[in-house]
């Protein structure tokens, strides 16, 4: 007998013989979380995050590459790892070179450039698939064209966010948007720079991750 | 990679270990201070106390739904994450845990294993064992690398390094990292780890984490962190191994909003974490990072023990939050280590008895005052200060047959359940009550002048020359 089989006929011996009923936790939401207006819930996510040390922007479709420049410039950065295979990453590409911002591009498996990675990405640029109020918090669903590290190793990570993609809480998201029909290889929530309080309670940013967490929150342009 | 091997202690030396650190002033700053913050923290998250009662309910009515199932969705879990490409592994002990880790280490020929915050991982001690087959063990939770640095185990499941203060660990860097000058400053210190750490990420051949919700419906394994050091164990190296107890897992994905909000506003105060980490599979055709192959070890180690006793299952509830020992007197004088045990505080004193059997931790659940604190704070229900008390019988009493616990009846004493029955029979008749306190009242002469640790403080106890009867009945007349 395995240990697996070993565990199982323990268990499955001593289960009791009745379950309860599936725990309620759609009415729990109903009934103890707000659901609120588009507007209400973009400052309350801002206010979330800025809380957790988050720098945010608010953008619109005509201005957001000036204030990533701008910002960028600020921060004294002269190099953005962007992605070439989405339209954002594309704007960058199209405009950031010319104006003395390089933009190194994650087009190959990591092994082949680790080693760059970790030593010489000082930022990166990637969208975030929506977000919650509640709690200050970016969804971020990497893949091929966005790779995982791609939001964990550079010091400065910027993230765009459709501000019309805010969720009031973390369950209405996973259900607004099906998570329990499939997740991909990585799904994350982020919700500020990387920290830590381990050493006597002093709280610390940039622990192993982004020193820095910039959102630029993209609305649309003004009439 | 420390240089001494660090076995956890026996339990038996319990009382010794803890009367040195009640004598230590130093520590009992340390700790005092710190639970005082992890307090006033956790209590400004739950401002709205029918807010906290009736999530507190769903949680533990969630815990309760998947133990209840718990082997069916052992079962669904381990054919999702086949079926996502992750390979799972079965360990009853310990030492089974170890070698399907260090099997998979040696089939990649691994040197370096770099390790995210894993509790089950110091209750296997992996480091020790990775360290004796020649592969390095590198912590890197900033609190886990301190400890290791400083040939420690965690005093907090939560903060590893609670105990120690910044100028200790300013020193500590200054003579064990190269190249290092002390400095106190936090942020600095942060840095340095950062800077030595993220080189391992980069070198590793191995990341190993823990898990503190695996899904079954889906296939995933969540965690939960602050630093970005879990995302790093679990993203850079080729290989990521994941080690679990069988008693973390939930059916539904909607089961996870409502523990996650009670798991990091009960342990740090924070309405979330930095991070919440959902891993599906292993980096799929086409993806450009991540792990090629990912592992999830499903550990035993007693817990089964714990399962099989209806009482007994419901510290299995348990999402490792750490408020019972923030809010715990005991553990808050006391401190992690004088436990002994991998999990201290009341979780440990609940769950270590399942995992190192009741001989070696008979005095564990003696530890307590009842308060019932811990009980009050748990976010899933737990009600431990019953279990310490079931537990308390468990070890003492009379040994019988087909025990629920190895070691049932480990500090069982003639003498003392002698005592113990001859005052149960006094109280329970009051002819016999109404003798005894007379006979005590005459005898009262015979009392010691020094009653152990009693009199070291506060003076002797003596029953008093007139009974309350005696009074009452003085009064009537």
């Amino acid at each position: 007998m395995s240990a697996r089989d070993r565990i199982l006929s323990k268990l499955k011996a001593k289960m009791p013989s009745t379950v309860a009923d599936l725990p309620d936790v759609a009415g729990w939401f109903a009934t103890h979380r707000v659901v609120e207006s588009a507007a209400d819930k973009a400052s309350r996510f801002r206010a979330c995050i800025e809380l957790a040390h988050a720098e945010v922007h608010a953008v619109t479709t005509a201005n957001w590459l000036t204030t990533l420049r701008e910002v960028l410039r600020a921060k004294g950065l002269d190099k953005i790892l962007v992605s070439e295979e989405t339209t954002h990453g594309c704007a960058v590409l199209d405009e950031f070179p010319a104006q003395g911002i390089a933009c190194p591009v994650y087009d190959m498996a990591i092994e082949a450039w680790k080693t760059e990675m970790f030593n010489a990405t000082p930022a990166s640029l990637t969208a975030a698939r929506a977000a919650i109020a509640e709690t200050g918090t970016l969804i971020l669903w990497p893949d091929a064209a966005e790779p995982r590290l791609m939001s964990l190793v550079p010091p400065v990570h910027f993230v765009l966010l459709d501000a019309s993609k805010i969720y009031n809480t973390f369950f209405e998201a996973m259900q607004a948007e099906g998570w329990a029909n499939g997740l991909p290889t990585n799904s994350l929530l982020i919700s500020g720079p990387s920290k830590t309080a381990d050493i006597q309670q002093t709280l610390a940013y940039g622990a192993h991750g982004p020193k820095e967490l910039v959102v630029l929150m993209l609305t649309e342009d003004e009439q | 990679m420390s240089e001494h091997t660090l076995h956890f202690k026996p339990a038996e030396g319990f009382r010794t270990r803890s009367k040195a650190v009640v004598d230590n002033p130093f520590l009992r700053q340390s700790f005092r201070g710190a639970m005082d913050f992890l307090m006033s923290k956790r209590a400004a998250q739950f401002p709205d106390s029918e807010e906290l009662e009736s999530l507190r309910t769903l949680g533990e009515s969630i815990r309760q739904y998947n133990l209840a199932k718990l082997p069916t969705l052992l079962e669904q879990l381990e054919a999702n994450l086949t079926r996502n490409g992750i390979q799972v592994h079965w360990a009853e002990t310990p030492d089974e845990a170890n070698a399907i880790i260090l099997g998979i280490c040696q089939a990649r020929h691994a040197r370096l294993m770099v390790k995210g915050k894993s509790m089950v991982s110091e209750e296997i001690e992996l480091n020790h064992a990775a360290e004796a087959a020649g592969i390095g063990a590198l912590e890197s939770d900033m609190g886990e690398y301190i400890v290791q640095l400083a040939g420690e185990k965690p005093s907090h499941i939560i903060m590893p390094a609670i105990h120690k203060t910044k100028q200790e660990i300013a020193q500590l860097f200054a003579d064990k990292v190269e190249g290092v000058d002390y400095t106190d400053n936090v942020d600095a210190l942060i840095q340095i780890g950062r800077n030595v750490l993220r080189q391992k990420f980069l070198e590793a051949d191995i990341g190993l984490s823990g898990v503190n919700f695996a899904v079954a419906e889906t296939g995933t394994l969540c965690l939960v962190e602050n630093e970005g050091n879990g995302r790093m164990c679990t993203t850079a190296p080729p290989v990521h191994i994941a080690i679990t107890g069988i008693e973390k897992i939930v059916e539904k994905l909607e089961h996870i909003p409502p523990l996650l909000s009670l798991l990091t506003r009960s342990a740090t105060g924070q309405n979330i974490s930095t991070y919440f980490n959902m891993i599906s599979s292993p980096r799929k055709a086409g993806e450009k990072d991540g792990p090629s192959e990912v592992h999830l070890v499903l550990l035993d180690n007693g817990r089964s023990q714990a399962y099989a006793d209806e009482q007994l299952r419901k510290t299995l509830q348990c999402i490792r939050c750490g408020a019972c020992m923030n809010h715990c007197p005991v553990y808050t004088r006391i401190g992690g280590h004088a436990y002994g045990t991998t999990y201290p505080g009341p979780i440990g004193k609940i769950i270590s008895p399942h995992m190192l059997g009741l001989e070696a931790t008979s005095t564990m659940a003696t530890a307590s005052s009842l308060c019932g604190a811990c009980g009050e704070v748990c976010p899933v229900k737990i009600p431990i200060p019953e279990l310490l008390m079931r537990l308390r019988e468990e070890a003492f009493s009379e040994p019988h047959a087909n025990p629920a616990m190895v070691g049932q009846g480990a500090g069982y004493s003639w003498l003392m359940t002698s005592v113990w029955k001859g005052w149960a029979a006094v109280y329970r008749s009051p002819s016999l009550y109404g003798a005894a306190t007379w006979l005590g009242s005459r005898l009262s002469w015979l009392m010691p002048s020094k009653q152990g640790a009693w009199t070291s403080v506060r003076v002797p106890l003596k029953p008093a020359p007139k009974r309350l009867r005696d009074m009452l009945k003085e009064r009537g007349e």
